[in-house]
């Protein structure tokens, strides 16, 4: 396993209480997989990708469990060894280019700073590498382009400006957060694709954040969904779309707006809201908002078979059809 | 200066509001948010009863006056004497030298050249600068609200005009016009058309202050009445046929309040310094009107005889207006923690 | 670019021209005095008024004695009413005071803000923080004229450290024009390092909570490098840009009252003068020279930020 987290936590103490953002959360990325990590804002998913690198580190911030990469715990790191592996052999890329890059610095300058940083090469050195990296992200004219500032780039320019800095130490495994959020749905296409070449040629092992499944659909291999702080559900691709086994995923599948499909008179949504995260419920978190709760719901129930419901099996494969597709069924009203 | 350090809002969760139980937020106006933000703040509440407490006192002046010092602030008592430690001592001894500051009710803080009692002195000037420093205040605030709506909602050639005549104001050295206008207006007062104003009224130094931070207030007002003109709910208010005069003052306006109260709060502050330093020229309050502005001009005189003439009024000075600082600060604080609010001075 | 800065120029001539006729319509349309009488003194007879008048040119109608005095000060032949000085003259041999102090002031300011803000925002929230906070707002809050008589009276009379007399030119000894000058250089910059220093300690905070600070720390850059080559060179942008509108304000007129006390014969000093015995041509020179300044340091300023900030250069985004 290249990456293995394991029972991590992220508590931040607030003037409001502990908000308890990630809880208990562990999955694993092979060596040149692509992994998916689904859910919606506020779940955590982001919180525990930043986590990884120790970017989440402050005075009211409260780490366990672990984080296991190359033998080493990376929570137990300090900022000095931390720093070694950031870049180097994690990279990461986040939601929106645009302030992700320091206005004021000319883009090959950026680039350059982060191999100097790692490595004893001279300006001109770093520089024609940057070069290189633009050029195989498919930036056109990239000996111009190096001198460019980001604001001179479109948005989807910007994000290859932003892969090509994190692979410019050909690390291994590539944490992308929200990569496409920012971006036209045309230029997402490209941005996943140019993704899925660097996973195939250079085995890039990638952690993909998303709240968007069309984008898992695209690219992933195992996917991971996140509710409240929470792994709801942990499967391969195929298993999440055909074999789904936990509430919160059917709904998420069943709001989708379908080609295939005669038109919903209106699409289907999940009722009510994630629970606050500074006092969740102490059973399963989704329970207030499943049609399908029932008394045993008041215990949390346990990441066990790559889902976290009490329902077995039987009951769960049958309780997710609605109306021949996989959906999840409205509460009756009480 | 609020109690919110080490806040961190946690990335990718929706912002709480942080400060808040959780049970409290339901239905919160940011008002209501503001206010408790703002009574977490202590430091900024404490200085905040102190400007009040300092704004009592002097306008407890008569009072002090008549039952404690038995003096008024004008009048002399060169060549009086008083009790001190047993002893008769001339207020004003025969090399010119004042009484200096002492535990007694009579020249609690001495007397200065004229015999005049200080802290008698010092309450009513207090008066005097309070009183210029809040009334300037409004008046900049009203002037400044004005433009900036105006300019902010009708753009056009409206603004260019007003903004070019900011522009001119702002661009004045600000010292050199107040002293410009203080000056000539103190010799024969302000005429327009019936309205007439005495040259040594107190209401000169507070037009001209007043007049001359309009352009500091009135450009980040207009700046945010463009932004918010921009968003949708003016254009619902235009379609559900509100006149311009509606819209300003029921749309935009709430809009810009807190920023409003946080000038307005700092403006008091820097009306209180300006008022001293164009005292401290001349072109500022005048005989016989005392400020605590001219009280050190009057002090310099004889700083290194009885340099507790100058001191104590600028002690006050600092006072109050590090006061309003602090609470303006914790003002801003709590109306938007993350607020881009600058007074330029 | 080329474009920009001519546009700005002409916008900068034309606020001068305004401020100008402002400037001479506050001092001879506002007082309710003859300006002939004021001049010709307590004394003078109806004579001497009238021969003060036309000597000086006040029977002309206000236009012309505009023109007039505008030409003046263009062929460096105003002069003052009162004390038959030019005052262009008079202003030149004040500069070098005020340019002094200022500049000197202006350094210590800069320097002192910087730390002090990098520090305050580096331990935001701690002791340092909370003490240099306090400093500051204490800074602001002192009216200048009263902290240079504070310096004045304990650092100069009682405990004789530093010469209480007046200014020394930089030419003719220069550890003595130093020596002469720290106590003002001090006085004018407390108030400037308690304004900078809360500015760039927040534009520092909001900052450090910039994406781009958090992907320099995902490349695996060091702390330090990251707050000075990020943080502290963005944050430096809006600080740069507020210093050169104060340092214009300052040399315009805000060293009036720092000269006063420390008598040093600067610009400021010359107008303080003039302004007791209402001599306009002195007034009106100070106040154009002032405001020349003011409005020469905002339109380098507007320059400047397009240097500092790639993004308001007038380039053009180019498309993907």
């Amino acid at each position: 396993m290249m990456l293995s987290v394991e029972n991590l936590s992220v508590r931040f103490a607030t003037d409001g209480g502990t908000v308890h953002a990630v809880d208990d959360v562990s999955f694993e990325l092979a060596a040149g997989e692509i992994l998916a990590i689904v859910g919606e804002s506020g779940s955590g998913k982001s919180v525990t990708a930043q986590t990884v690198l120790g970017l989440t580190r402050a005075p009211n911030t409260t780490i366990t469990g672990a984080v296991r990469f190359d033998g080493q715990d990376l929570t137990q790191l300090n900022d000095r060894q931390l720093r070694d592996i950031r870049g180097e052999r994690i990279a990461m890329i986040f939601q929106d280019p645009m302030t992700s890059l320091n206005p004021v610095y000319r883009v090959g300058a950026q680039i350059a700073e982060m191999i100097r940083a790692h490595r004893d090469v001279s300006k001109g050195e770093a520089r024609d590498r940057a070069v290189e990296l633009l050029a195989s992200v498919g930036i056109p004219n990239p000996e111009r382009r190096v001198r460019s500032y980001p604001h001179e780039f479109s948005g989807g320019m910007r994000q290859r400006v932003m892969i090509a800095m994190a692979l410019a130490l050909d690390p291994d495994v590539l944490i992308a957060d929200e990569p496409t959020t920012a971006l036209d749905v045309t230029v997402q296409a490209q941005i996943l694709r140019l993704l899925e070449k660097l996973n195939a040629e250079r085995g890039l092992a990638v952690v993909m954040i998303t709240h968007d499944l069309g984008v898992v659909a695209e690219v992933a291999d195992r996917v991971a969904v996140m509710y409240a702080g929470q792994i709801v559900e942990d499967a391969t691709l195929e298993s999440l779309f055909y074999d789904p086994k936990h509430p919160y995923t059917w709904g998420l599948l069943g709001s989708l707006a379908r080609l295939d499909q005669p038109r919903p008179v209106r699409l289907a949504q999940i009722a009510g809201q994630p629970p606050s995260l500074i006092a969740p419920p102490s059973g399963c978190r989704f329970a207030p908002r499943c049609p399908h709760a029932f008394e045993k719901c008041a215990e949390p129930p346990p990441l066990h078979d790559g889902d976290r419901c009490w329902l077995d099996l039987e009951q769960k494969r049958r309780l997710r059809d609605v109306d021949g597709r996989i959906g999840l069924r409205r509460a009756v009203a009480t | 200066m609020g109690g919110l350090i080490g806040e961190v809002e946690a990335p990718g969760e929706p912002p709480l509001p942080v400060g808040v139980p959780a049970e409290e937020l339901r239905g919160s106006s940011p008002w209501r948010l503001a206010w408790m933000r703002l009574r977490r703040d202590r430091m900024a509440l404490a200085f905040g009863v102190l400007f009040v407490l300092i704004v009592l006192v002097c306008l407890a002046a008569p009072l002090w006056a008549d039952h404690v010092a038995h003096t008024g602030p004008n009048q002399n008592h060169i060549t009086d004497k008083v009790i001190r430690d047993g002893q008769e001592t001339y207020v004003v001894a025969p090399d010119g030298t004042p009484l200096g500051p002492g535990l007694h009710g009579q020249f609690l803080l001495g007397a200065d050249q004229n015999g005049r009692d200080v802290m008698v002195r010092l309450l009513y000037g207090g008066r005097t600068s309070i009183f210029i420093g809040v009334i300037a205040a409004l008046v900049t605030t009203v002037f400044a609200v004005l433009v900036g709506l105006v300019c902010g909602y009708y753009r056009g050639w409206i603004d260019a005009v007003l903004s070019r005549a900011l522009e001119v104001v702002w661009a004045f050295p600000v010292l050199l016009l107040g002293i410009a206008l203080g000056t000539t207006l103190s010799l024969g007062g302000l005429k327009i058309g019936s309205l007439v104003v005495a040259g040594d009224s107190l209401w000169i130094p507070i037009l001209i202050i007043g007049f001359v931070y309009v352009p500091y207030m009135a450009r980040p007002i207009r700046g945010e009445i463009l932004a918010l003109r921009e968003k949708e709910f003016v254009e619902a208010a235009v379609a559900q046929g509100k006149g311009p005069i509606r819209i300003m003052v029921s749309e935009l306006l709430p809009n810009v309040a807190s920023t409003i109260i946080v000038f307005f709060t700092l403006n008091i502050a820097n009306n209180m310094l300006l008022e001293s330093s164009l005292s401290f020229l001349g072109a500022g309050v005048r005989p016989p009107n005392a400020s605590w502005g001219t009280m050190i001009a009057d002090g310099y005189q004889t700083i290194y005889t009885a340099p507790h003439l100058t001191i104590v009024p600028g002690l006050m000075i600092v006072l109050t207006v590090l006061a309003l600082n602090v609470f303006g600060d914790g003002l801003r604080d709590a109306l938007d923690p993350r607020a881009k609010i600058r007074l330029e001075h | 670019m080329a474009r920009f800065i001519v546009r700005r120029t002409l916008g900068m001539i034309a606020v001068l021209f305004a401020i100008s006729v402002i400037v001479f319509l506050i001092f001879n349309v506002i007082p309710n005095s003859d300006p002939a009488a004021r001049i010709a003194g307590k004394n003078a007879n109806p004579a001497l008024i009238a021969r003060v008048t036309t000597d000086l040119g006040l029977d002309q109608p206000l236009p012309v004695q505009y023109l007039t005095m505008m030409k003046q000060i263009f062929t460096g032949e105003l002069t003052s009413y009162a004390s038959s000085q030019n005052v262009v003259e008079q202003i030149w041999k004040g500069l070098p005071a005020t340019f002094s102090l200022c500049v000197g002031a202006a350094v210590l300011w800069m320097t002192l803000a910087v730390v002090f803000g990098y520090l305050s925002a580096v331990h935001a929230g701690k002791f340092t923080d909370r003490a240099l906070t306090v400093l500051s707002l204490v800074g602001i809050s002192m009216p200048v004229f009263w902290l240079a008589a504070i310096l004045l009276y304990y650092l100069s009379f009682k405990a004789q450290l530093f010469p209480t007399s007046s200014y020394v030119p930089l030419t003719k000894d220069p550890a003595n024009w130093a020596y002469h000058l720290i106590l003002p250089w001090i006085t004018l910059a407390v108030l400037f390092v308690g304004f900078y220093s809360r500015v760039l300690r927040s534009n520092m905070l909001d900052v450090m909570n910039e994406d781009y600070v958090r992907t320099a720390r995902a490349k695996g850059l060091g702390e330090r490098q990251i707050r000075i080559k990020h943080v502290l060179r963005n944050s430096m942008i809006p600080v740069i840009t507020l210093f050169g509108l104060d340092f214009g304000a300052v040399v315009g007129g805000g060293a009036i009252l720092t000269e006063t006390v420390f008598n040093l014969n600067g610009v400021g000093l010359y107008a303080g003068q003039a302004i007791g015995s209402l001599d306009l041509p002195p007034l009106i020179g100070v106040t154009m020279f002032g405001a020349f300044f003011i409005v020469l340091f905002n339109t380098i300023v507007d320059v400047l930020y397009a240097f500092l900030d790639p993004r308001i250069r007038l380039g053009t985004a180019a498309p993907a």
